[in-house]
């Protein structure tokens, strides 16, 4: 083959490539920084990174164009992306992102011509309790008003870099409003880890070879040590925090079961349920909980290799999340020699690029793998065969910070909060119509009207729980709880005042599940479109009872076929809706009769424009 | 005797491939009369259809303007309208359009095309206008039956027709049902 | 000897019987009961996302391709709501993609179009999307119609695993997701396909075929014209099991 010469505008590119394994799980990480040198992947980078990787091109492309925030085409010195939840939504975003537009003169999607800038909407970037929100270059803006629009363009047309921009601007605040038992007081590093390896008997912690420690027949109080933590694992009752609420103890005892030369333990900071940004928080105050809960299970499972999967709206806790790694390196509670017992365990950081399916266990442990982040069969379980086919705990970000938890106060303790059937306490992410959004603490049970009398929401019509992909409640409903057998949720808790229009609510969340779905199985992908064009037909005035039945029939479709959760889960508010909102629906209808799939007269419009004609039969 | 049912058929954007498999029915056409009238149709040159009729055939997609009125007179004519053949069921052959904007088709035939004098797209209000892309009946009108085929088998045609005027179940066996 | 105590399950009321690590869907197959599939080939690993053989296990929704065979278990497959929402996904593949089957050289050959008729789909019950996809005709002796494609992933997996050559995967995401080509300029002239690739051999539709061989056999006389694909599967798979186990 004739070598290409060299390129000095992929210069970045082979920097970056020398910082990287020539391993295919680096794939997806190589590919966001280009993204963030050059504003785009262009086919001579591609050319460079596949023979860098050996990953063939045509892969390469194909997870570029997997992923929302990589880019074959240049997207311009400025990337501007507004946040498009439906929180943002209610508090002008929408508006705001034709403003910013006009301002800079580019078309929504498109870069300008000389190259300045674009501006594009994105799935819910995790500021929902100070949007409207938006990233640009990959940082956060937040509180978005008309004026500090005008402030962005200009900046944006006199070329000022956005390390330069007023720090104000990317202000990201924790707002956490309520806490309870869980996130009262955050204890020293490397406590728990202490506590948990304490558990096996005092000299656990004193000279040990770590070689005889890890064999689990030596009886070695090391050894002890973890299984006594796994007990305590196990009287917490600790469910995943994530929304499936799968037993932790029985995953990470299962992972540890499995006879496997390597074991990992992933942290799933994807947080893509829109109104979710617990997590954000978590990483940013809770950092060292989280670790030393994903260490501690590296502890107790075996493993040595911890990976943080994080999305990447949250590129700019990257400084502080490296920092506090370095920092408990630095302590003995990361590396080669933890807390001097010979135990290594050490944590690196994956970054996703935009994709909600990732959130899912088996989409994210491909995502790591340098693919694109399609679920995986259903079978084997992750835990069983996940990352590079090893055992793989998967935990969310919570469950690993409450497993710290757990390990320094016990089982018993953590079991005493919460229900029967929901042990402990859990973050909810309130967002939406109410005096004080940010994030509460309660122990599971509490009420929905509790929730709201904290928040100043009570004057709600409705909240979703667990976001879109959650339930919709209506004011009768709010004495439910939220506990995994009722209301079963990640934390989100997005509230609707009276004045909304629920219908409105729905024709985001459809429109996120289309822009979402991964396209690997027919339900979703093509039933996500589907009902995205059903909802716009009503929205635009051109609906009717038979839409409604299509609407149901194809998410019962979607619920019974689909490949995973997202397409099983997708089409639950519009079910909930049509349930307790029909009101809504029902004003937009015009007819009981059949309405044409698409507007004839405007059909003609193209036809018109060429012709020039627009007498009476040059329209329907 | 029960009453004789009537028939209307048209071609809106099709080959009238459909209407010749439908004279391919050879002599089962005179069993066919002794059941039922031909009302409006290419085959007797009738324009308008005259107060209600039973069954309407429709081949053919839905490409301009004229398309939708005369889709909209028969819906409003016919008790029952079957979409007939291919390009009435998913758009078709010409629906083959619909990956070109019409802005290209029309350039390439009016503007760019060989031979082409005094270089115009034609704006004659006598001209139907173009829809932007080539539509299935049932997205524009509600439609009662489906017959596949390009064309349906005159078997096919016969199956579903007699099907329809003797008031049987007209859904296709497998045996009959064909796309090509 | 081992002694003849074969595994079983039920399916719609049948028992079927497996070997140990059989899949529903190869179980009920060996035992000559077609389930509709088409980004399954049984030739090749299962890969669970056209979800046209779902079936109800002990109540419960499961791709059957995937799904273990377990003794004692209760399958649905052929039951009015399974095949309604069966008939349902293959209307979706219709109307997402261009399938002009009157212009098509695979017409009589087709999975899809086969499953169709099985189905009994008459009509799409969906508006069509009439997507802009490309056609890849570089190559001097296959063609990739991107219209005709149904994402099963056929294609990708074998040029991965049979061929090693990795000439397709898969771009996009969701709707927009599309075949993309390993190759310099993204075609397929320049890539690593040949005629011989398992990889074109099996396209269950006619996104990829071979140039020149239009009409070597005419219309009306092709494999699904003769024998419907229910047949037509159960008895490929019968013969496969007897050439493999005997």
């Amino acid at each position: 083959m004739v070598r290409e010469e060299p390129h000095p505008a992929m210069d970045p590119v082979r920097e970056i490539l020398e910082m990287h394994e020539r391993d295919l799980g680096e794939l997806l990480q190589v590919l966001i920084e280009v993204q963030h040198a050059l504003h785009c992947v262009p086919d001579e980078a591609v050319a460079l990174i596949s023979d860098h990787l050996r990953v063939t091109r045509g892969h390469i492309r194909g997870v570029i164009g997997f992923y929302s925030f990589l880019s074959d085409t240049y997207l311009g010195e400025y990337v501007v992306y507004i946040s498009d939840n439906i929180t943002d939504r209610m508090l002008g975003s929408d508006g705001l992102a034709i403003y910013l537009c006009n301002r800079l003169g580019v078309t929504l999607g498109k870069t300008r011509a000389d190259g300045r800038a674009s501006v594009h909407f994105t799935s819910c970037t995790g500021m929902c309790d100070q949007g409207p929100a938006a990233l640009v270059n990959g940082l956060p803006l937040t509180r978005l008003t008309r004026v500090r629009m005008d402030e962005i363009a200009k900046l944006i047309n006199a070329r000022t870099p956005v390390d330069q921009w007023p720090a104000e601007y990317f202000r990201v605040e924790d707002n956490f409003r309520r806490s309870d038992v869980m996130f009262r007081r955050t204890p020293e590093p490397g406590a728990a880890l202490k506590a948990a390896m304490r558990r096996g008997g005092d000299e656990t912690l004193k000279d040990i070879q770590y070689e005889e420690a890890v064999d689990p027949s030596s009886g070695h109080a090391w050894r002890r040590g973890a299984d006594e933590t796994l007990k305590e694992l196990y009287r917490s009752d600790l469910r995943g925090r994530g929304g499936a609420g799968f037993k932790a103890a029985i995953k990470w005892e299962t992972c540890r079961d499995i006879s496997a030369p390597e074991r990992y333990v992933v942290c799933n900071a994807d947080e893509g349920e829109p109104g979710t940004f617990k997590d954000r928080v978590l990483l940013t105050s809770y950092t060292d909980m989280v670790f030393e809960g994903m260490t501690l299970c590296g502890y107790v499972v075996g493993s040595s290799r911890g990976i943080l999967y994080i999305r990447q709206e949250y590129w700019y806790l990257r400084p502080h999340l490296e920092a506090v790694l370095a920092r408990r390196r630095d302590s003995a509670l990361l590396g080669r020699n933890i807390l001097g017992t010979g135990f290594a365990f050490d944590i690196d950081i994956h970054w996703g690029a935009g994709a909600y399916i990732c959130g899912m266990e088996s989409a994210l442990i491909e995502s790591l793998e340098g693919r694109r982040g399609k679920p995986r069969k259903r079978w084997p379980l992750p835990v069983v065969a996940g990352l590079n086919n090893r055992p793989t705990v998967v935990n969310n970000v919570e469950t690993f910070a409450a497993a710290a938890m757990i390990a320094l106060k016990g089982g018993a303790w953590f079991a005493g909060h919460g229900t029967t059937h929901s042990s402990g306490t859990k973050l909810f992410c309130v967002s939406g119509d109410c005096d004080r959004p940010g994030i509460y603490e309660y122990p599971f049970g509490v009420s929905v009207r509790e929730v709201l009398r904290d928040c100043g929401g009570l004057e709600a019509q409705a909240v979703q729980i667990s976001g879109p992909s959650g339930t919709t409640i209506t004011r009768l409903e709010f004495d439910r709880i939220l506990a995994f057998e009722d209301l079963s949720t990640v934390g989100t808790f997005m509230v609707f005042g009276p004045t909304r229009d629920m219908f409105d609510v729905v024709r985001n969340f459809t429109h996120f599940f289309r822009h979402e779905s991964c396209g690997l199985c027919t339900p979703c992908r093509v039933g996500t479109s589907l009902l995205a064009s059903l909802v716009d037909k009503v929205a635009a005035g051109k609906g009717s009872p038979m839409d409604v039945e299509q609407v149901q029939k194809i998410s019962q479709i979607m619920k019974t076929t689909a490949h995973c959760g997202l397409g099983q889960t997708a089409p639950n508010h519009l079910l909930d809706s049509l349930v307790k909102f029909r009101g809504d629906w029902d004003k937009r209808m015009v007819t009981t009769e059949f309405v044409p799939a698409f507007d004839l007269d405007a059909a003609l419009g193209e036809a018109r424009a060429l012709t020039g004609r627009d007498d009476a039969l040059a329209h329907l | 005797m029960a009453r004789k049912r009537k028939i209307a058929t048209c071609s809106l954007a099709g080959c009238f491939g459909c209407h010749m498999s439908l004279l391919d029915t050879d002599e089962r056409l005179l069993e066919l009369l002794e059941l039922a009238d031909f009302d409006r149709s290419p085959i007797n040159d009738i324009k308008e259809i005259r107060g209600m009729v039973d069954i309407g055939l429709i081949e053919g997609g839905v490409c301009n303007v004229e398309n939708v009125h005369l889709l909209h007179h028969f819906r409003d004519h016919c008790r029952v309208l079957v979409s007939m053949g291919e390009c009435a069921i998913t758009g078709g052959i010409p629906s083959m359009r619909n990956h070109h904007t019409l802005k290209a088709c029309l350039e390439e035939s009016y503007i760019r095309g060989v031979g082409v004098e005094n270089a115009h797209i034609p704006d004659d209000p006598e001209l139907p206008l173009l829809l932007n892309k080539v539509y299935p009946l049932h997205e524009v009108v509600q439609v009662d039956y489906h017959v596949p085929g390009c064309p349906p088998s005159a078997d096919t045609l016969w199956h579903v027709l007699s099907a329809l005027v003797t008031g049987r179940d007209p859904r296709l066996p497998t045996t009959l049902l064909r796309y090509d | 000897m081992s002694p003849d105590i074969r595994k079983t399950f039920h399916l719609d009321g049948v028992e079927i019987p497996f070997r140990e690590g059989q899949t529903v869907f190869d179980a009920a197959m060996a035992a000559g009961i077609y389930i509709p599939h088409l980004c399954h080939n049984p030739d090749f690993e299962p890969h669970s996302s056209c979800r046209l053989c779902t079936v109800i296990v002990n109540g419960r929704p499961f791709a059957s391709c995937t799904q273990p065979a377990v003794a004692g278990q209760d399958v649905k497959s052929d039951t009015p709501e399974l095949n309604d929402m069966r008939r349902s996904l293959t209307e979706m593949l219709l109307v997402e993609g261009n399938h002009y089957c009157p212009a098509c050289e695979k017409s009589g050959n087709c999975r899809l179009q086969a499953t169709a008729y099985a189905l009994g789909v008459q009509y799409n019950h969906y508006p069509q999307f009439f997507p802009h996809r490309d056609v890849d005709a570089s190559h001097p002796e296959i063609i990739l119609d991107r219209d005709r494609c149904i994402l099963c992933g056929l294609c990708v997996r074998i040029s991965r695993r049979v061929d090693r050559k990795n000439v397709f995967a898969m771009t996009g995401r969701g709707i927009t997701t599309t075949i993309v080509i390993d190759s310099p300029s993204g075609l397929l002239v320049d890539s690593r396909v040949s005629r011989d690739d398992e990889a074109v051999q099996h396209c269950p539709v006619g996104a990829l075929m071979m140039k020149g061989e239009a009409f070597k056999v005419p219309i009306g006389e092709r494999r699904y014209d003769t024998s419907p694909i229910s047949e037509d599967s159960v008895a490929k798979f019968q013969a496969r099991e007897v050439r493999l186990h005997g």
